[in-house]
């Protein structure tokens, strides 16, 4: 067998993730710094049976991934903030409509087409509510390679098992640089399918949810006729005016994540058992965050770390746990304080909150960390 | 802990991307652990583009490159942009076209690597190939071996041969200088 340690590229990873999660459509628009995505994802489509459909811009690529995925098949499209923008629209009509779907973001700096080549992380909000009304949100963030190929498995797992999109939050760092990593074996992931109806066509009710809120889906094209709008609609799939029909619609959507978060939410923390001071990042950012802690820790400094993975919903149970006894929780972020915000929300009245912020399109290093946590002991 | 942070400079279309993930490569196959990371331009070509690798025998969490123990430049723009970037202690292998600055303990090799390329086996594409043999034969931070089968494992079917003459040639220009 070949060996599965190599040198791998984060976009590559993600490629190789949705593969192996089963995607088997994908459609786009190639943007920088995701463009790999795209390449990859036409080149080893076929060899599986999987189609892939350059489309005519950003938005066709966010319709063409829904109208796949209402046909049957897992689906991505990769993109970066100029597109992200673009897509919000279609992401709306995918949450309202239910329609599972993945939707990468290799972050660049912004606002506008900013600076293609170099890394931001921008779109943590946008990210929570680029597109409008009220509405859950998955989105998770890797900050390795070997990691961007989990997240995105488990990025078609959360989608297929909650019928949502999820969002696949990357930056120019992740999605550009190559390390080692070595694959887990095919046989070791678990993959999840959608739920189907075990109905007959007649009966089926396409906005129907089960005891978990989420409806069977049945695949378009087998005999199962439903319709599909991003208007309000009751559980035939067809429009409605009814105030009661729609305050139940716009609750269950919100619910249906809203009773799944422990199983949604993910982090991960290093020293947080004696820490004085918690270091809280993600992306890229995260890696620094880990030397700042090493070089701080060798000083005797008690400094851990704290990472969220699904940054929406954000792991705030356990945040607000820590912020109990920490003196100090540091942010250090490449954008003007965005998910701070969220960390000021729900811990801004236990503890001390600094912010580290960088929109000078380049990585945080870690001496500026451990410069801010000096300055601030 | 063994770590060197290395930095590939020239212009776009030099192949020191592709330079870097061969090193980077060849460090796994040497049983360690390596980074690499890139910055460019909008540019396809021309401007000063880098290639970065980071190996050691540890994990890497900072992927990026700050001072280097290494750094290539084979373009005087180049090495004007990232020259400062050495450590007072690093090796500096510029191309003989770039007049370099000697500072601090810097060990300076000026080899004529495009020359080589260029005149010696007509090829102005094994530019980085040649430059990667100059540099593992000096710096040693990965195997010959190594170094020879990432190489091969890269480069288009039917270049093998080039490509392995391309090396020797490194190896043999460096050898010249130490």
């Amino acid at each position: 067998m070949k060996s599965r340690v190599r040198l791998m590229q984060g976009n590559e990873a993600c490629v190789e993730g949705a593969i192996a999660a089963g995607m088997r459509f994908y459609a786009g628009y190639p943007i920088t710094p995701s463009t790999e995505i795209a390449e990859l994802s036409a080149e080893k489509l076929p060899l599986v049976g999987g189609r892939f459909m350059q489309m005519e811009d950003e938005i066709g690529g966010m319709a063409a991934i829904i109208g796949a995925s209402l046909a049957g098949a897992k689906s991505m499209t990769a993109t970066s903030g100029p597109g992200f923008s673009l897509k919000q629209e279609n992401i709306g009509y995918a949450t309202i409509a239910e329609v599972p779907c993945v939707i990468v973001n290799v972050q660049r700096g912004g606002p506008s087409t900013g600076m293609p080549t170099s890394p931001a992380q921008g779109e943590i909000m946008q990210a929570r509510w680029g597109t409008h009304g009220d509405h859950p949100v998955i989105a998770l963030t890797p900050s390795s390679v070997r990691e961007t190929f989990d997240l995105t498995i488990k990025a078609f797992n959360m989608a297929e098992k909650y019928r949502t999109p999820v969002i696949l939050l990357m930056d120019e760092v992740i999605g550009h640089m190559r390390e080692k990593v070595q694959l887990p074996d095919p046989s070791e992931l678990e993959i999840v399918e959608r739920k189907r109806p075990d109905c007959s066509s007649e009966e089926y009710l396409p906005y129907k949810a089960d005891y978990d809120l989420v409806p069977p889906m049945a695949d378009f094209g087998t005999g199962y006729r439903y319709h599909v709008t991003g208007l309000v609609h009751d559980e035939t799939g067809f429009p409605s005016n009814n105030a009661e029909v729609a305050d139940k619609l716009i609750r269950r959507l919100s619910n249906k994540i809203e009773m799944h978060r422990d199983e949604i939410e993910s982090w991960e923390e290093e020293n947080t058992e004696d820490a004085e001071i918690i270091i809280l990042s993600y992306g890229c950012v995260a890696r620094a965050s880990k030397s700042a802690m090493n070089i701080l820790r060798s000083k005797g400094i008690k400094v851990g770390t704290f990472r969220p993975i699904s940054i929406w919903p954000f792991p705030e149970r356990r945040l607000r746990e820590l912020s109990l006894r920490v003196k100090t929780i540091v942010v250090p972020e490449m954008n003007l304080g965005q998910l701070v915000l969220e960390v000021e929300r729900i811990c801004g009245c236990n503890t001390i909150i600094e912010k580290l912020n960088k929109v000078s399109c380049e990585i945080i290093y870690p001496e500026e960390i451990v410069r801010k946590i000096e300055e601030v002991l | 802990m063994e770590r060197y942070e290395i930095r590939l400079s020239g212009s776009g279309g030099q192949g020191l991307l592709l330079g870097g993930i061969i090193l980077a490569e060849g460090a796994i196959s040497d049983g360690k652990n390596s980074v690499q990371t890139q910055s460019y331009g909008p540019e396809a070509r021309g401007g000063a583009s880098k290639s970065e690798v980071i190996i050691s025998s540890e994990e890497i969490d900072f992927p990026k490159v700050r001072n280097c123990d290494i750094l290539l430049s084979l373009t005087q723009k180049a090495y004007e942009k990232y020259g400062s970037g050495l450590k007072e202690d690093g090796i500096l292998i510029v191309d003989s076209s770039v007049s370099a600055i000697k500072s601090g303990n810097i060990k300076i090799y000026s080899v004529p690597i495009l020359d080589t390329a260029i005149k010696e086996l007509g090829k102005p594409m094994v530019t980085n190939i040649v430059a990667l043999g100059v540099l593992v034969e000096i710096t040693k931070v990965i195997s010959n071996e190594a170094l020879e089968k990432a190489v091969l494992d890269r480069v288009p079917k039917g270049t093998e041969d080039l490509n392995r003459k391309a090396l020797t040639k490194g190896y043999e220009l460096a050898r010249n200088l130490i």
